[in-house]
This record gives structure tokens, C-alpha cells and sequence, in this order.
């Protein structure tokens, strides 16, 4: 059961992966970056109940920092340079 | 008790499967932010929420990733439409 939700949820980023891939400017690409990292957090959620080992969670929990921080970082680029 | 984890990490996998079509089929950069940021919110409190159901022993851990989620999500989804309402000429990259 969870493999299958796991497929479900690897057809939505291979969707969105899509989208980053041929996004016309360089908002698109952002909001598929950030978009891929929040469904890497729910993933990873999901693998620990795979392998019944909670350090999964800790993991989620700094890929999810990273990625909002690379989100953060990016829009500060869009907006003023570097 | 599982199941209905299992039924909440299915509206989840909906949730994102929904989002991703979404970010491909809009047509403008505010309406692609809308669909890309509320729904994925709504998924992984779904998901999360499922893996309480499933696992009740974990609860304290995926109620701060959770928080955490529900905290840093809007924000950065404000930083890239603040951006991009800047960004005049939208470089083609």
C-alpha cells in the first residue's frame, strides 16, 4: 500500500519536474524548485513508515529547511541581484 | 486504526497529484504560485496527518515538522510573488 502511494506521489514530481524543466522565466523554475522540495518532505515522511525507523523525520525536517531557504534565497535573487 | 492513515495519506497523494497537473496546465506565473503553494500545504498536512494514524508513538516529531511546514511555506510563496511582481521584463532564461 505505501509503494503505492509512493508511486503516486513519484508521477506528481516527475509531473512537476516537467515544468521546471521547460518553465518560460525564472519564477516558474522557483516555484517548481520549492514545490519538488515540499513533496521530497511528504516522501520522506512516507519512507519512514516504509522502514518503521523515525530518524527519516529528522531528515524531513532539514530538507525542508534547506529548501525554503533556497526558495528565500532565490526570490531575494530575482528581486535585486546579486 | 492504519486505515484510516492510509485513507489520509490517499487524499494527500491526490492533493499533490492535483497540484502537479495544475502547475502544468495554468497559464500565468501568479495562478501557477497559487496552485504550486496551497495545495502542497494542504498535502503534506495530510500526509503528516496520516503518519500520526499510523504511527501514534512519532506524534511529537510530525507535529514540528508540521509547524514548521505550515510556518515557512506562505512565507517563502510571498517572497517569490513580491519577486516576481518586481521583475519587470521577465528574463527568458
Amino acid at each position: 500500500m505505501l509503494t503505492f502511494f509512493t508511486t503516486i506521489l513519484l508521477v506528481a514530481m516527475f509531473l512537476t519536474l516537467i515544468r521546471f524543466l521547460k518553465g518560460p522565466t525564472l519564477s516558474d523554475r522557483v516555484i517548481a524548485f520549492d514545490v519538488m522540495s515540499i513533496m521530497s518532505v511528504s516522501l520522506l515522511v512516507i519512507l519512514s513508515l516504509y522502514f518503521e525507523q523515525s530518524f527519516y523525520l529528522d531528515i524531513a525536517l532539514v530538507f525542508g529547511l534547506i529548501g525554503f531557504l533556497g526558495a528565500t534565497i532565490f526570490g531575494r535573487y530575482i528581486e535585486k541581484g546579486i | 486504526m492504519i486505515y484510516i492513515g492510509y485513507i489520509f495519506i490517499f487524499l494527500g497523494a491526490m492533493a499533490f497529484t492535483v497540484s502537479a497537473i495544475g502547475l502544468l496546465r495554468m497559464p500565468d506565473i501568479y495562478t501557477r504560485l497559487h496552485v504550486g503553494t496551497k495545495s502542497t500545504t494542504i498535502g503534506t498536512i495530510l500526509v503528516i496527518v496520516g503518519a500520526m494514524f499510523i504511527e501514534p508513538s512519532w506524534a511529537f516529531k510530525l507535529f514540528l515538522l508540521a509547524i514548521f511546514i505550515l510556518i515557512t511555506n506562505p512565507l517563502s510563496s510571498s517572497v517569490i510573488a513580491r519577486a516576481s511582481r518586481k521583475d519587470k521584463d521577465g528574463e527568458q532564461l
